[in-house]
């Protein structure tokens, strides 16, 4: 391939493809004056599984799609024609892929909440469905944890375990569990199981001796090299790197792709990452990412420059509905809805959703309580979000009479929601909602954010075309990001604090075009939306009342610019610490129609 | 585009069925292509590794675990029983000997002079695989198992739970939209395969189970039901592990559900034969569903098709036009059957504001017309 497409000065056109598990959608983005801008999106069935056998075929379907769309050419038979000559073919190809079940991992450590812990974060952040979390004080015995390694067929394994200096027999004692077991790997019969080996630095001939003539080992940096400091960035480059040499070089076609693209295939999630990541970078705020699909939902956060992500396997709007009801309880479920429902008939419902999971809802009723389902998701996936991106365990630090009363401790959760600056939601039932303030809603309630935050929706999920397209050309990919990407809401004003209702909590002024400029003032439990212009920034001035806080203090005013949106501004003075529903059912449901109704969040009173 | 969903699950009268039968790890099959085999016939058998004990030698001898691979009185690969020595140490100037037991018979498997710890494993355990479908060995994978070939009638079900069985059908509805009850159960119906209507409640279930029932085959029951069953709420949908006593098979779905005229009519022309049933299920990558086979039945035909176990969606899913019998999958009309009198090209806005691809369906039961998205409806063969 040319090199001239990494001069990204020369670079006018760009082709992304993201091979889904069902789909491979394409999207075409071209140089128009200053900045890049997408310019069609096309897609076609993922031909990964039987009877095609052959990625590749659903990429070019897409491409075909985007073709005609675009009325152009990019293809020059089964090739894609690179650089760009005249009007014919694209200066740049990358990919992402999340086909065939996308990466799934092992990965184990010595101590659970430990170099567990950071070996789970390095595979997550690396794009990867983590089976299962094996340690040696995880509370199985050898023979359970060597049987669970046999019965999983991961991708690969990651082995981490001690800092460097540390003790080498424990880490020994790991290697031989692991060669007891003789995992196979999930594709192929035909090769080794590849490991990565990312542990105390001095047990690294051990574990050579131990496991590289059984397995396809590679050794990197240790990911804990000490307790205080974690390391994962060696680890993660090695899980992509192997995905590509052993995961992919086994997937029908794959080897094909690669030769297409100039740049590394990426598992999706990990390409997701890193646009999150560039996002948080560039603002110099604080970011989080929420994927909903039917089967899994993704949570990407950037706290303090620190990146995390995870991905909940079975929280999502269909294949796992079900597992939404059985992990949140029916109550939590029906606690949004503002009508009276049959419980055996919910639970019907849901089931019917699972087994048929391409129904829509056709009654307005039906919408509410998928939007219901919807927020406990969210919430649970945000939760388990929160309990792994955390700051290192086991760490000494020194504590002031403040962390003791404030809780705070090694190992305490880094997602601060009164730090947090952009909330992003994508998925069916965010990015599809028929009215964005359902959108908008759902995330309030689920994340409940504190303080101001923005809310936006990416429209049309193209966050792993343009994360890959990041690590060669950032400035394209952040530009259509912003223009085509996504949907800004407004914002969310939450104070923090608890009060009686009807008590005054918060007045917020709108300067500027569009905003009414009058000061407005909130009472204790309301919901209120107050209009923002759809594009440019206003200021906003916010004062709380004594005993609620925005984040500069209680009672302290607060001043920021808001960029606009869709939505507008709403002001949730439903408290926070605790954020409390009405328990009285006759209670819930009036309040519950009150809020829709300052949204104007459906067409009618339900 | 939105498609008319249909979930391609197969009701035919014929078809060639293959069903491969595999052991977990390589092993010694049985049958040869060929061989004429019942469902309870084992094709192939195979043992697995026993667990492994690991046993600490080093702290139990207090020996440097470079020097424990010298204690071993066992050699690795020698078996020993429980109670036998496996390493002896000595101590207090050589007069105490000290020796470390074998915690359960097995095998000596490793040492390991850099944990000092000894690996025991256990004696394996063994392992057979069925046929499942009485019919012929078509194919033998080596050291791996067989592929059993029946011709016979196969219908799937959207929804299963429980593993593998087989007995005799025996139709205990009057029609296919009446319920289950308990009183049409007898002691008759111990080892078949009970053929219900619309739905079974959990009480008559647990009647079928009491009167030791193989598989009870309904259109529908209830989540609540399901629960107390599994004694959990079912959060992903694999299923087919459970040990319940019985196998499930819902033909239509959750609730009361008529079920299709076509199955219930299938399933009746058979009674008194032999099926086998399997409550398998995985909704999703590779979209596995129950199934009931009734093997040596229909004749050999030109269109009888080879079915694997393994269907994808889309199997099965025949366009949608003017005329065709449907059922609607989702409220306010679940599990209403009509014909559709016309497919709109544009959108259409539903009561949600949504815009979709919707059809008009007339309703089979009172002729009542309704605006359906067509991503609501399955298509039911006549």
């Amino acid at each position: 391939m040319d090199p001239r497409p990494f001069d990204t000065a020369h670079i006018r056109s760009i082709l992304a493809t993201d091979c889904g598990s069902t789909t491979t959608k394409a999207i075409l983005i071209e140089r128009r004056g200053d900045a890049f801008r997408l310019i069609v999106r096309g897609e076609a069935p993922t031909t990964v599984e039987a009877p095609f056998e052959d990625v590749t075929r659903g990429v070019l379907n897409a491409v075909r799609e985007v073709e005609e769309l675009a009325g152009r050419r990019i293809l020059d038979g089964d090739r894609i024609v690179s650089p760009q000559t005249a009007d014919v073919g694209v200066d740049l190809y990358v990919s992402t892929s999340s086909a065939g079940g996308g990466l799934q991992m092992t990965v184990s450590g010595l101590v659970l909440q430990m170099t567990g812990e950071s070996a789970q974060r390095a595979a997550l952040g690396a794009g990867a469905i983590v089976m299962d979390v094996i340690a040696l004080n995880d509370g199985r015995r050898p023979h359970e944890k060597i049987r669970r390694l046999r019965q999983l067929r991961p991708d690969m394994i990651l082995l981490s375990g001690g800092t460097d200096g540390g003790d080498v027999r424990r880490v020994a004692e790991m290697a031989e569990i692991l060669l007891a077991a003789d995992p196979r790997a999930r594709l192929g019969a035909g090769y080794q199981l590849p490991v990565i080996y990312a542990g105390n630095k001095d047990a690294a001939g051990v574990v050579r001796e131990t496991l590289a003539e059984k397995t396809a080992l590679s050794v990197v940096p240790n990911l804990r090299p000490a307790m205080e400091r974690e390391n994962l960035g060696p680890a993660r480059d090695a899980i992509h790197e192997l995905f590509m040499e052993h995961v992919m070089a086994h997937a029908p076609g794959y080897k094909k792709l690669m030769t297409w693209s100039p740049v590394p295939i990426m598992p999706t999630p990990g390409a997701v990452g890193i646009i999150i990541e560039a996002i948080a970078r560039r603002d110099g705020r604080s970011v989080v990412g929420v994927d909903i699909g039917g089967a899994t939902t993704d949570v990407f956060s950037v706290f303090g420059g620190v990146f995390n992500r995870t991905v909940s396997a079975n929280l999502g709007m269909s294949y796992s509905v079900s597992n939404v009801m059985a992990e949140a309880g029916l109550a939590n479920i029906l606690r949004w809805v503002p009508f009276a429902v049959d419980e055996e008939d919910l639970r019907n419902r849901v089931k019917n959703k699972m087994i048929r999971p391409t129904t829509i809802p056709q009654t307005l009723e039906d919408l509410v309580i998928e939007q219901a389902i919807a927020r406990e998701a969210l919430r649970l996936a945000f939760e388990q979000h929160k309990a792994l991106a955390v700051g290192l365990k086991g760490v000494q630090t020194e504590r002031t009479i403040s962390d003791i009363m404030s809780q705070s401790a090694s190992g305490a959760t880094l997602v601060d929601l009164l730090d947090l600056g952009l909330l992003v939601g994508s998925g069916g039932v965010l990015s599809h909602a028929p009215r964005r303030a359902q959108a908008a809603l759902m995330m309030i309630d689920a994340f409940l954010p504190e303080g101001l935050t923005h809310l936006a929706v990416d429209s049309i999920f193209m966050a792993p075309q343009l994360g890959v397209l990041s690590t060669v050309h950032e400035a394209a990919a952040t530009q259509v990001f912003e223009h085509d990407c996504l949907v800004r809401l407004g914002a969310v004003l939450a104070p923090i604090g608890a009060g009686r209702a009807g008590q005054s909590c918060v007045t917020v002024e709108v300067r500027g075009p569009g905003g009414s400029g009058a000061p407005v003032r909130i009472a204790y439990g309301e919901l209120v939306l107050l209009p923002l212009p759809e594009e440019g920034v206003v200021r906003v001035v916010a004062t709380p009342e004594r005993g609620f806080d925005l984040g500069a203090g209680k009672g302290k005013p607060l001043e920021a610019e808001v960029t606009g949106g869709v939505v507008g501004l709403i002001v949730d003075a439903r408290g926070r610490r605790p954020f409390a529903l009405p328990d009285a059912p006759a209670a819930r449901i009036a309040k519950l129609k009150q809020w829709h109704a300052a949204l104007g969040l459906y067409a009618r009173d339900i | 585009m939105a498609h008319a969903y249909t979930p391609g699950l197969r009701v035919t009268g014929h078809a060639v069925i293959r069903r491969e039968r595999r052991l977990p790890l390589k092993g010694e099959v049985l049958a040869r292509i060929g061989d004429a085999v019942d469902a309870d016939t084992v094709v192939a058998r195979t043992e697995l590794p026993g667990n492994v004990q690991t046993i600490n030698v080093a702290s139990r001898l207090a020996l440097d675990p470079a020097r424990v691979p010298d204690s071993l009185v066992a050699p690795v690969g020698s078996a020993v029983a429980k109670g036998d020595a496996i390493a002896e140490g000595k101590s207090l100037f050589g007069l105490m000997k000290q020796r470390v037991e074998a915690p359960v018979a097995g095998t000596i498997e490793s040492v390991s002079p850099v944990t000092g710890q000894v690996i025991l494993r256990e004696a394996p355990i063994p392992v057979e695989v069925h046929a499942y479908v009485r019919g012929t060995v078509a194919e033998v994978i080596e050291g791996e198992g067989v592929v059993v070939e029946a011709v016979g009638a196969l219908i799937q079900g959207i929804f299963g739970v429980g593993g593998e069985t087989f007995g005799p059908l025996r139709i205990a509805a009057a029609a296919p939209d009446e319920e289950l009850a308990a009183a049409r159960l007898s002691a008759e119906h111990r080892g078949a395969v009970v053929v219900g209507g619309s739905y079974v409640s959990y009480a008559t279930l647990m009647r079928a189970r009491e009167l030791g029932v193989a598989a009870v085959v309904v259109g529908g029951f209830d989540d609540g039901g399901l629960k107390r069953l599994l004694g959990r709420d079912l959060g992903v949908a694999i299923t087919g592990a459970e040990d319940l006593g019985l196998t499930l098979v819902l033909t239509e779905g959750f609730g009361r559900i008529r079920m299709a005229d076509r199955t219930w009519r299938l399933l009746a022309a058979h009674e008194g034969r032999q099926a086998s049933v399997s409550g398998a299920t995985q909704i999703r990558a590779g979209v596995l569903r129950p199934e009931i086979v009734i093997p040596g039945v229909g004749e050999r035909s030109g269109d009888a098709t080879s079915v694997g176990r393994r269907e994808t969606a889309s199997d099965g899913g025949a366009g949608i036009e003017i005329g065709s019998l449907l059922r609607v999958i989702r409220e306010p009309f679940f599990g209403r059957i009509g014909r559709v009198t016309a497919l709109p090209a544009e959108l259409q806005p539903l009561e949600t504001e949504a815009r979709v691809r919707v059809m008009e369906v007339e309703f089979a039961d009172d002729g009542a017309r309704a605006i359906v998205p067509r991503a609501n409806v399955e298509r039911i063969e006549d």
